[in-house]
């Protein structure tokens, strides 16, 4: 079997890892557009933090490839796909044949046309490796930084090169921060936060015009800047799919196999829809986990197996030690707890618990983001216990002996 | 693989896995000095309840979602424990929000993320809670 992955990402290595789990000795080519052996993305923030260097942010050992006979073709673009001659040809003119084809081709940065853009000389994205070690090669320490979008990338990257520059204004057009994983009152809680540490938030508002070094907002204040972040969001990459016949609709569409609509080829990580258990929709989750098991899943069932991948939005992300994590849908009754430094909401909805945002207090949080996953109903647990802290307790003493004295499910051998 | 159970039952409650694994894992070879008028932050917790406890400590799972879900590679699992290597964790606490059974939690410093790797890379080489349990309220032994 001979398997081609365009993409050399974190689902690029779920995929080798899922094909090898079910055929040690099929050959496996990766093609990616970037230098590197696989790293992780979102360390870059960690990075320009100081928190990691290059070499820890190598999502694999440095023998990965060599050890899973892998070949790779790093640093060079793949241009074209041909679904009925099951070939794909890179930029130098080189054509390579598959018999299971995986597009993990991932994002780019969205861009969005501002008026004067052009006119900014020091502008950056903020996404891959060589984007991040642009912009730290234009900080200085009295750099004046404008970031547009309040988003996860664009308030990563603030807080990464928070204590390395004079100041940071952000402009989001949305009324409040992080609104893709926080609600109203979580959002005002991290602004607060955020903005102890330099950053300053110019909300509901939009750039009019940029000049080399000033940006005319919608609402008319100006704000002076020397550097520049755009980071208001990303498109996944679906030429290839289209060109190959693939049915696109703003991802690329799969099925829980992780298959394409064109045979012989499947989609993974942040260029691929998947199904949402929480919304009952197929979407795009660009997150790094689901990008990992999406890719195994693919992987698997290229390699014959009959594997299925079903995805559950959530996030871990934390800001100057305030630390976040969120999961699911926020459609419900919810069930509120302040206190200082913490802000935690429950959702429940049809006796399941269908998400949870968890501020300052993660502790096992997982216990709820696992009671989400399994739609376990609330009726089989103490809710009430739960609720205040995640733990196994709540639990039946039957369920208890299978999580933890190794007893056997009911129906398991 | 042996593994740490659970034996409900016979859990008091006492507590000594908690100041067990602190010690094992503190680098120190004295317990007090380890330990006294110190916080301690052990990798398996009792959880106490009406007239029941148990400790719960990281069940190495068969297919773990920490180590899939991991956004540095810092998690691996190698010869049925799951380790973390703590130089390439950030400290994101991805696996925090996957583990089903709350098992890692931050580090004393906030920066990392610790869990019970089976005593295997400290100076005990088996488990100190299992060692130290007095009531066999925690076994590890292979239940396949």
């Amino acid at each position: 079997m001979n398997y081609v992955i365009i993409g050399n990402s974190i689902a690029a290595v779920g995929c080798v890892e899922g094909i090898r789990s079910r055929d040690k000795t099929g050959s496996i080519t990766i093609v990616g557009d970037e230098p590197y052996p696989v790293y992780s993305r979102p360390l870059i923030s960690y990075l320009l933090l100081g928190s990691t260097d290059e070499e820890h942010m190598k999502y694999r050992p440095d023998d990965f490839y060599e050890k899973n006979h892998v070949k790779t073709y790093l640093g060079r673009r793949a241009e074209k796909v041909n679904s009925a001659a099951k070939t794909v040809t890179l930029e130098d003119g080189t054509v390579l044949t598959y018999d299971k084809l995986l597009l993990a081709t991932g994002s780019k940065p969205f861009v969005p046309p501002m008026a004067g853009l052009d006119s900014v000389p020091e502008k950056f994205t903020f996404m891959a490796l060589d984007s991040a070690k642009a912009l730290e090669a234009a900080l200085k320490p009295a750099s004046r930084v404008l970031i547009i979008g309040a988003g996860l990338i664009g308030l990563k990257c603030a807080e990464g090169i928070a204590d390395r520059v004079g100041h940071i204004d952000v402009v989001d057009m949305a009324d409040r921060i992080l609104p893709s994983i926080l609600d109203e009152e979580g959002s005002a809680m991290m602004q607060k936060h955020l903005e102890k540490h330099n950053i300053r938030f110019f909300l509901s508002d939009s750039v009019a015009q940029f000049t080399e070094n000033t940006a005319a907002l919608k609402s008319g204040k100006t704000l002076d800047f020397d550097i520049l972040v755009v980071a208001v969001g990303v498109r996944p990459n679906v030429e290839l799919a289209q060109q190959a016949g693939c049915e696109v609709s703003r991802g690329i569409c799969t099925d829980t196999s992780c298959a394409t609509t064109v045979k012989d080829i499947y989609a993974a990580g942040d260029c691929a829809k998947s199904y949402d258990i929480t919304t009952d929709t197929d979407r795009i989750l660009a997150l790094l986990p689901n990008a990992h098991m999406q890719g195994m899943t693919a992987g698997a069932n290229m390699a014959g197996g009959q594997e299925s991948y079903t995805a559950l939005p959530m996030n871990a992300i934390g800001f100057f030690g305030l630390h976040i994590i969120t999961a699911g849908c926020y459609d419900g009754e919810a069930y509120i707890t302040r206190e200082p430094g913490v802000y935690k909401k429950l959702i429940t909805k049809d006796g399941l618990l269908k998400g949870m945002i968890l501020i300052g207090d993660i502790a096992r949080a997982g216990i709820y983001t696992s009671l989400i996953r399994e739609k376990t109903p609330l009726s089989t647990v103490d809710f009430d216990l739960i609720k205040e802290h995640p733990q196994l307790m709540a639990f039946a003493k039957k369920d208890r002996k299978i999580k933890l004295a190794g007893a056997k499910q009911e129906g398991d051998a | 693989m042996k593994r740490v159970y659970v034996n409900e039952e016979w859990c008091l409650g006492c507590h000594l896995c908690e100041y067990n694994c602190a010690f094992a894992n503190s680098g120190e070879d004295y317990m007090p000095k380890a330990l006294k008028d110190k916080t301690i932050y052990p990798r398996i917790q009792v959880e106490e309840g009406d007239g029941v406890n148990f400790a719960v400590s990281c069940r190495h799972c068969e297919d773990p979602i920490c180590v899939k879900s991991c956004i540095t590679g810092a998690l691996s699992k190698e010869d049925g424990v799951i380790k973390v290597d703590t130089d390439k964790c950030v400290g994101c606490y991805t696996c925090i929000m996957v583990c089903p059974y709350g098992c890692v939690m931050p580090a004393p410093d906030g920066h990392v993320i610790q869990k019970c790797e089976l005593c295997t890379q400290n100076a005990c080489g088996e488990p100190a809670c299992v060692k130290g349990c007095p009531n066999h309220a925690i076994v590890y032994e292979d239940r396949g």
